[in-house]
């Protein structure tokens, strides 16, 4: 069995000074601490990527830099699902007993470590460089052009998306590490300036700094019985477009490899961690999987079933859109607040009695997908 | 047009925008099973064959989708803003993403034009009729 034995974290925005290592090191030695674990226990190590330091061997630069040697360690990238990817391969090594301890982090100072410009050029990239970047194409218009299709294609509103970003600030305000804590309105939002109709600016998630990382192992450690019961992936294009079935991304045939190595079903979750870098792709998410019905992600917005109290609890840290996006570490931060629901040491954030969660990221522009199920036990 | 330094170092994409700066947009059909593909691989991915022909399209089609940009990825695409990047169904099959005329709605039917933006020309649909 693989457990999420520590985790840790830095705050999430801008940061002055900060470095990807620095972010790295600081959420490593929290996750450590965290587990009661000490570098020479840490025997596997996996990281992302960073924009702001492409470097060919950050898993081995990051182990130096905190004194673990690993028996195993290497960097992998699938985009914004690279953080539950790495959760799921840290799985593998300790159930296949190639490691104890795994430490996963993901970490870059992606909103001072380059300009706005910088970011969203190398952002675009995600785009087909021949086919689709010289077209003046960004990560927004990308999922621009998602949310145009799907709100037509399935009766979506504005509003709809906007009741999203209005949950994700409103939760963020109740940790103290998140980005964006100034409650909005779903007026506001609709208000807010255009960026790729019909996405606006609220309807994106920031650019921040931050440093996150867990640590999986074989046995569990006394403060935090979590373990890793199922997980899934589906890779069905990396191009918008060469997307094909807007009902069907990919989101669903991850979720349901998951629950099918969970032995589980959607009845089942009590906790949803789902991947947010725009209020669209929160919505396609939730509505694929079948956690809410087609165009029914905003109604469930507005009735509060996404709420701490409601049967639906989602991103209680605040998700992409308003905790932060730091880039790996954003959606790695999903499966962080998972553990700590599912560990009931969320503090002010903690729903009653979570006891099954459900982690998905998505990579690209609905282009990869991996997704989990954790359970306390 | 100025100097193209970002058109591709493959050369079916620099074939393929060499073909838009004379008006033809071009897909792949496979000689072997006939299915058409968007974008030019070299390949065909429905049977894998390595026969494939470069056809020209008629340069007509439907919007599936559209996003107006208001904010450009460069400085030096700010004075081109806000502009309309669709993704076109072409009536052969494939679906391609290109630049629009911003008032088109999804399910419009569109015909080709080439229009200055950035580095090069690019492909731009307008309405039809
Ligand atoms: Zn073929």
């Amino acid at each position: 069995m693989a457990f999420i034995s520590g985790v840790g974290n830095t705050r999430y925005g801008k940061i002055d000074g900060s470095t990807t290592m620095s972010l790295a090191a600081a959420a490593a030695q929290a996750a450590m601490a965290d587990a009661g674990l000490k570098p020479q226990d840490i025997d596997g190590l996996l990281t992302g990527y960073a924009t702001t330091m492409p470097h060919i061997m950050l898993a081995t630069v990051i182990a130096e830099r905190l004194g673990v040697q690993p028996a195993y360690a290497h960097a992998l990238q699938a985009g914004g699902a690279t953080g539950v990817a790495m959760a799921m391969l840290a799985k593998i090594l300790v159930d296949g007993g190639r490691c104890r301890a795994v430490l996963i982090v993901a970490a870059e100072n992606r909103a001072s470590g380059q300009s706005r410009d910088q970011a969203i050029q190398t952002l675009a990239q995600a785009g087909h460089p021949d086919y689709e970047v010289p077209y003046g194409a960004t990560i927004p218009a990308y999922y621009g052009l998602l949310a145009a299709r799907y709100m037509h294609q399935f009766g979506v509103t504005d509003e709809d998306l906007a009741e999203l970003a209005v949950v994700m600030r409103r939760h963020a305000g109740r940790h103290p590490d998140a980005h964006l804590r100034t409650p909005i309105t779903a007026a506001e939002v609709m208000a807010s300036k255009p960026i790729a109709l019909p996405l606006r600016l609220l309807d994106c998630c920031p650019v921040s700094d931050g440093g996150i990382a867990a640590i999986i192992t074989r046995e569990p450690t006394a403060a935090a019985r979590v373990r890793i019961r199922g997980a899934g992936q589906a890779h069905l294009h990396q191009h918008i477009s060469c997307a094909r079935d807007w009902a069907a991304m990919g989101a669903k045939a991850s979720a349901d490899r998951a629950f099918a190595d969970a032995g589980m079903r959607t009845a089942d979750i009590d906790y949803l961690a789902v991947y947010d870098s725009f209020t669209i792709t929160l919505a396609m998410l939730l509505e694929e999987i079948g956690f809410v019905r087609r165009a029914g992600a905003g109604e469930a917005a507005r009735a509060g079933r996404f709420d701490v109290d409601g049967d639906l609890p989602l991103n209680t840290h605040g998700g992409l859109l308003s905790f932060g996006h730091c880039g790996v570490g954003g959606g790695l931060a999903h499966l962080v607040e998972t553990q700590r629901q599912l560990a009931g040491r969320a503090d002010g954030r903690q729903v009653k009695d979570a006891t099954v969660g459900f982690v998905h990221g998505d990579g690209g522009v609905m282009s990869s997908h991996v997704s989990m199920v954790l359970e306390r036990v | 047009m100025t100097e193209a330094t970002n058109v591709s170092a493959d050369p079916i994409a620099r074939d393929w925008w060499a073909g838009i700066a004379e008006g033809r947009i071009g897909y792949e059909a496979c000689t072997d099973c006939g299915a058409a593909q968007f974008y030019p691989r070299g390949h065909c991915t429905a049977c894998g064959s390595a026969k494939v022909a470069m056809r020209t399209a008629a340069g007509t089609g439907t919007i599936f989708s559209i996003t107006v940009v208001h904010r450009p990825p460069s400085a030096a695409l700010q004075p081109f803003a806000p502009y309309a990047i669709a993704l076109v169904d072409l009536d052969e099959g494939v679906r391609m993403m290109a630049h629009a005329d911003p008032s088109l709605a999804i399910g419009a039917r569109v015909r080709a034009t080439v229009a200055p933006f950035g580095d090069r020309a690019v492909p731009r649909f307008v309405a039809a009729a």
